[in-house]
């Protein structure tokens, strides 16, 4: 293998040569960025910027080429049948706005749009808008007080009614990996179209969209080492097809008189104006450097890395842990109240020590409240993270323990 | 900086003013939803002069010392001198300078006493 995961794997990120003690476990917000990625970036704009899909100049032609291969490269990462059907974005909020406001369009009023409770706001917050413009019902899979989909009764909750199931791959908060082989047929076999948020999955799991059966799945640059400002949105052809598009613009259009337009095929139809060019390419490279690792590789390296974490948080005394205690139901990001230790106190303490960590609600206010607490602290580890980092962790911790609990 | 300062802990863990009272004549409460941080404010005035002031919350250590520290401060004070208090009061009296993110903590006692002012 051409890189060795964690500690090692620092070497490979300039941030962590600039500081040296950084013990970063905040991998769920946004990732550090490998130094293949800066290259890339700096690369385009030295030698090859220009507006792309615009130019017959050589350098339009060459910045449109990297960008096109970028979007090549998203093709085959997450196995999509062209990559026709990979739409580049802000971010994954953008992609899931557009997957939202366009697919609502499609709605009649009275159908039902199946949620989960672990949603994030990105996957909440424009379904709530879609449902009051269309009069749509919203539906919840619930959560247990583990962080898992209480599947029980999915057979009552997804009915013919269910015309969307729109559905986290991955808590951002618990960590927890959810049961899309379960719930992906049942919902296209009530004839649902099926949007996945990918946003926390896309560093941990492997993302195969033909394999998950899904209509829509979308995912952010930063949270895979890309730069921040550059998403995707995947769709099947057919359907991003019957589409209306989300903003409108130059790129997205076929033809305009003063008085009409009509619209490109996707992906341009669905990227107006100048698009976040470099920061596609450096998704690009992003991408690349994921590959060369392997899915498979990161998938047992963070299992691993989970049970070690789970293990060692255990034993920390006045601890409580939100999310799966199995390791094989979640991914390495632990979200954690501390008894008689403010998250803010905890988060602060660790910083004093080298460890960066997030405190609050994690844009998941219903989930926090659906466990009783108003925030948590979060630790988020990824692929350059280690034992090492855990230990780090923990000592922090007890370090609040031994200040703030009388 | 360490916001952990001996002081701070030290009101943190040993709060003078930290009770309620009935005989308020300025209350109030502020809550940040983001973190759960809530505070209660009661002012016991006679004329001008503040006879009594005390608090009661659920925070951070920042804002719960930071509470502590200007109930304790607004004993025997006149009313006119609150108008005093601002963010660098506060940032002076805690002794640290906190992140702009642990400041919102810091200031919601503050922002708990003006509010009381105001609801009367």
């Amino acid at each position: 293998m051409k890189y060795q995961l964690g500690k090692t794997l620092k070497e490979e990120f300039p941030i962590f040569i600039h500081h040296r003690d950084l013990v970063f476990l905040d991998n769920a917000a946004s990732c550090q960025k490998p130094k293949v990625v800066l290259e890339a970036m700096d690369k385009l704009y030295r030698t090859s910027y220009a507006n792309v899909h615009r130019g017959v100049y050589s350098i339009s032609e060459a910045a449109t080429n990297m960008y096109e291969e970028s979007r090549v490269g998203v093709a085959k990462f997450i196995n999509a049948k062209t990559e026709a059907e990979v739409i580049f974005t802000r971010n994954a909020t953008e992609a899931l706005n557009v997957a939202a406001f366009s697919v609502a369009e499609l709605l009649q009023p009275g159908d039902e749009v199946l949620l989960t409770q672990l949603e994030h706001h990105a996957s909440l917050v424009p379904w709530q808008m879609a449902a009051k413009k269309h009069q749509l019902k919203l539906n919840f899979i619930p959560v247990n007080s583990e962080g898992r989909l209480e599947l029980e009764n999915i057979d009552k909750i997804i009915t013919p009614r269910t015309k969307v199931l729109a559905i986290t791959a991955m808590s951002n908060v618990t960590g927890t990996v959810t049961e899309l082989d379960v719930l992906i047929p049942k919902a296209k076999a009530a004839g649902a179209i099926v949007i996945i948020d990918a946003a926390q999955a896309v560093q941990h799991l492997p993302l195969d969209v033909q394999a998950l059966g899904c209509d829509l799945l979308a995912f952010s640059g930063h949270k895979i080492f890309g730069p921040s400002g550059v998403g995707v949105l995947w769709g099947k052809l057919d359907l991003l097809q019957k589409l209306e598009p989300f903003e409108y613009g130059g790129s997205m259009i076929s033809e305009v008189s003063y008085a009409t337009a009509s619209f490109a095929e996707p992906p341009a139809k669905f990227e107006a104006g100048t698009p976040p060019i470099a920061e596609v390419i450096g998704l690009g490279a992003a991408i690349k450097f994921v590959q060369e690792i392997g899915s498979e590789a990161i998938l047992e390296y963070e299992n691993d890395l989970t049970a070690y974490g789970l293990e060692q948080l255990k034993k920390v005394p006045g601890l409580r842990l939100i999310g799966p205690a199995d390791q094989h139901l979640r991914g390495p990001v632990f979200a954690f109240v501390m008894e008689g230790v403010h998250p803010h106190d905890i988060a602060s303490i660790l910083d004093g020590v080298g460890v960066a960590v997030r405190a609050g609600h994690h844009c998941a206010m219903p989930l926090h409240k659906r466990f009783g607490i108003p925030a948590t602290t979060r630790a988020s580890f990824t692929i350059y993270n280690s034992e090492e980092d855990v230990g780090a962790l923990v000592a922090g911790l007890n370090k609040a323990r031994q200040l703030l609990v009388m | 900086m360490d916001l952990y300062q001996q002081n701070i802990l030290d009101y943190y863990r040993h709060p003078r003013c930290n009770q309620k009272i009935t005989e308020a004549n300025y209350s109030a409460e502020v809550s940040n939803p983001l973190c759960g941080d809530r505070i209660e404010i009661y002012l016991q005035t006679s004329g001008d002069k503040i006879k009594q002031a005390v608090w009661q919350g659920e925070g951070c250590v920042l804002s719960l010392a930071a509470a502590d520290m200007l109930a304790e401060y607004l004993q025997n004070k006149s009313l006119t001198a609150i108008d005093t208090i601002d963010k660098d009061w506060i940032i002076k009296t805690l002794g640290v300078n906190p992140s702009p993110s642990r400041l919102k903590c810091a200031l919601l006692p503050l922002e708990a006493l003006k509010k009381s002012l105001a609801n009367n």
